[in-house]
């Protein structure tokens, strides 16, 4: 009887199959009930290890195992135990779905939560929606909010792009320039720059007079800048994947010596990346966006200063142990607040085993703010249980001395916008 | 920026990319043209060489000239090393049969990407230029080093046509190429003229990679595009025929360039339409094309 259950299992798994998907719930479901009374809670973590993100997923995967320790310290969830099963999804879609898979069915963790680049993101949440696990994802990208994606995942740990730009526009156009040329790259992340950017830039008044998107995995870019037109006041770049380095190097060659508009980036173009690398020079008294200021700001909090330590960033942003190994500090601690908001709404929901999965959804559903602490120590958030959005401040910084200091930082009303869906209306 | 400057830039990348890459080609199309293997694995060669430069310039230090040049002598040695050992103990025991060849450098591809993900890490992995000069040409900036890159390709490039057609060692590989039978029927050790021309197919692209690595940083997934690039290369310019791979790699190396560059420049309305995508699309429908109506490629000789 069991070889007859486990034969198709194997099968559907390998082949993802969504009637396989359907048959794994409920066949291994009831034999893990019976084994958790006393077993930790399980998370998974789809981490992109390896592949275009793996800059993010080595300091995502550090963030977040030091995030379990602080966790463990105080006694777990519940008073239970909690372990993290990461997985490597090489930052692939089609491999991000099979991880989840695994890490729901074979490891059999409670949820799964952290990926954060947005094609790994949409690739993966309807096999979370048709096995039924919560999908917790870290990735900034407004699927989340726009209604896409499905009642099982959420996006707790991080403001999306639509609400990041929204927020920042006005600054932007009324100190930097209100013509504005943007660089990003060519996937649904870089496109929710493009249409929110454009659109917010809009109602400020400015103008996008130029889109130039670019393959995130380009590894020459000069061929791309002839296109940014001679009267851009401000160049919007924003880039991801492993050539960010050649990116800003190329861009300063470019310009070299000669005249240049006011450069506003997201820090993504530079995660991971020495600001005091040979060729960043140019980088000097340009803007950027920071979700998590990388130097540590004078008015930096105490709780601020109690998660560097715990995951091991000095106040430059990089690893205490290598000076040259820098972090994807303006992101990582969505992997950190992510767990925190997990203890708080599987206790508010009594969560006991799998079968309390959608109890836990409907707890996180009716949070509304995240108070700023050891918990949350980028700031507080809100957080709407429609859109299954976070909401927080954005943080403008201008490269000062080869510091990233920051000159403003957003309300969290700037960043609200009408809901798109009510994913609270829809069945499990 | 004025026309002019424009196609300059556009004239000047597409050389930094027709350097790289007609080294890189030129490997694939000697492996080919004496050995008769398909060399899938040639990418990771270049690879290879790009992470070495990093592993070099990383632990030995010092100013980053001294570094860069020792990681040019010793990527090439390591990478051919590498591939000598690769020829020796799996394509001569298939008796380079074509089809169990491709299959073997297929696997040879994974072994190498994966053992250095395994031993290098997924980050990119970023290596200093060994001189920092950037010049201020007319309406932009540009790296002097780029300009180093195009120097040394073409003097590597003439280096290589010299020891094929003007040494002992080039008269042999190039007798291998003829007719292997003939050529061992006079006392030639083939097994070693294979390892060797294996050997030196890797090194070039060893050193291309450890040229771009600069400009670009090590990565352990880098070997796909210079891979496609140059099958594309050598298909159009003629297995085997290194004045076919040269003239084929500036075409490309143009391509690749002038269409993203200098087009939508010029038809600003439909700029959107040219980007480097495009252009590897116009590549490889050249390739196609010269499957269809010239097999042997442009300066490629027929074969019975």
């Amino acid at each position: 009887m069991s070889n007859k259950m486990t034969m198709p299992t194997r099968r559907s798994v390998l082949s993802g199959m969504a009637a396989g998907g359907a048959l794994l719930a409920t066949g291994l479901t009831p034999r893990f009930v019976q084994a958790q009374s006393s077993a930790p809670i399980k998370l998974g973590f789809q981490l992109h290890r390896t592949g275009i993100g793996a800059a993010y997923g080595r300091w995502y995967e550090r963030t977040a195992t030091a995030a379990l320790k602080v966790l463990n310290d105080q006694g777990g969830i519940g008073g239970r135990p909690v372990e993290i099963v990461f997985e490597d999804d090489g930052t692939d879609p089609a491999r991000g779905a099979e991880v989840f898979g695994k890490l729901a069915t074979q490891a059999n963790c409670d949820l799964v939560y952290g990926a954060l680049f947005s094609h790994v993101v949409v690739g993966t949440a309807p096999r979370a929606a048709e096995l039924k696990v919560p999908y917790l994802v870290c990735s900034e990208g407004h699927h989340v909010a726009s209604g896409m994606l499905n009642r099982w995942t959420l996006q707790p740990g991080i403001t999306d792009v639509k609400s990041q730009v929204q927020s920042m526009a006005p600054w932007v156009t009324q100190n930097l320039g209100k013509k504005v040329t943007m660089v990003f790259p060519d996937y649904a992340f870089g496109h929710d720059h493009r249409d929110f950017f454009t659109a917010a830039v809009q109602a400020q008044g400015g103008e996008v007079i130029r889109q130039i998107a670019i393959p995130p995995t380009e590894t020459s870019f000069t061929r791309y800048f002839p296109q940014i037109p001679a009267d851009t006041e401000v160049l919007y770049h924003v880039m991801v994947g492993p050539a960010v380095l050649t990116f800003v190097k190329e861009l300063g060659e470019f310009y070299g010596t000669g005249d240049r508009p006011q450069i506003f980036g997201f820090i993504d173009s530079l995660e991971a990346v020495n600001i005091a690398s040979p060729g960043l020079e140019f980088l000097e008294g340009t803007h950027f966006w920071e979700g998590h200021n990388r130097n540590k700001q004078a008015d930096a909090s105490e709780a601020e200063t109690f998660y560097r330590t715990a995951v091991g960033v000095d106040d430059t942003g990089a690893s205490v142990s290598d000076a040259n190994e820098v972090s994807t500090y303006a992101h990582m601690f969505s992997a950190w607040e992510t767990l925190f908001t997990i203890k708080d709404a599987m206790e508010a929901a009594g969560y006991q085993g799998p079968a309390d999965r959608q109890k836990f959804v409907e707890a996180l559903e009716a949070m509304t703010s995240f108070a700023e602490g050891n918990d949350h120590p980028q700031g507080d958030l809100s957080f709407n249980g429609k859109t299954h959005q976070a909401f927080g401040h954005q943080n403008i910084s201008k490269v000062e001395g080869g510091k990233l200091i920051r000159v403003h930082r957003t309300s969290l009303e700037d960043g609200y916008y009408p809901d798109e869906v009510d994913y609270t209306t829809q069945s499990f | 920026m004025s026309l002019g400057s424009i196609f300059l830039l556009a004239l000047l990348e597409g050389l930094v990319s027709a350097s790289v890459l007609a080294l890189t080609a030129s490997g694939l199309s000697l492996v080919f043209g004496i050995m008769r293997v398909v060399n899938v694995a040639h990418g990771e060669f270049f690879m290879l060489g790009a992470v070495i430069a990093w592993f070099v310039s990383h632990w030995v230090g010092g100013p980053p000239a001294v570094a860069f040049v020792l990681a040019l002598g010793v990527a090439p040695l390591v990478v051919g090393g590498i591939a000598a050992l690769a020829d020796t103990l799996v394509l001569k025991r298939l008796n380079y049969e074509p089809e169990a060849t491709i299959v073997a450098t297929i696997g040879l591809l994974y072994i190498l990407q994966q053992g250095a993900l395994s031993l290098f890490g997924p980050n990119a992995l970023p290596v200093p230029a060994p001189f920092d000069l950037r010049l201020q040409l007319i309406g932009f900036g540009y790296s002097g080093y780029k300009l180093a890159v195009i120097a040394a390709a073409v003097v590597i490039l003439l280096s290589l046509w010299l020891i094929l057609t003007h040494t002992r060692i080039g008269l042999v590989m190039r007798a291998t190429q003829i007719d292997r039978n003939t050529a061992r029927a006079f006392g030639i050790n083939v097994d070693r003229v294979y390892a060797m021309v294996f050997a030196m197919g890797a090194g070039l692209a060893a050193i291309a990679a450890v040229l771009i690595v600069p400009i670009q940083q090590a990565h352990y997934l880098m070997g796909a595009d210079p891979l496609l690039l140059s099958f594309s290369v050598v298909i159009i310019g003629g297995l085997g025929s290194l004045r076919g791979t040269v003239v084929a790699a500036l075409l490309i190396g143009m391509v690749d360039q002038v269409i993203p560059i200098f087009l939508p420049v010029v038809l600003p309305d439909y700029g959107a339409y040219f980007t480097p995508t495009l252009a590897k699309i116009l590549a490889t429908l050249v390739v196609a094309l010269v499957l269809v109506f010239r097999p042997q490629g442009l300066f490629g000789k027929r074969h019975a």
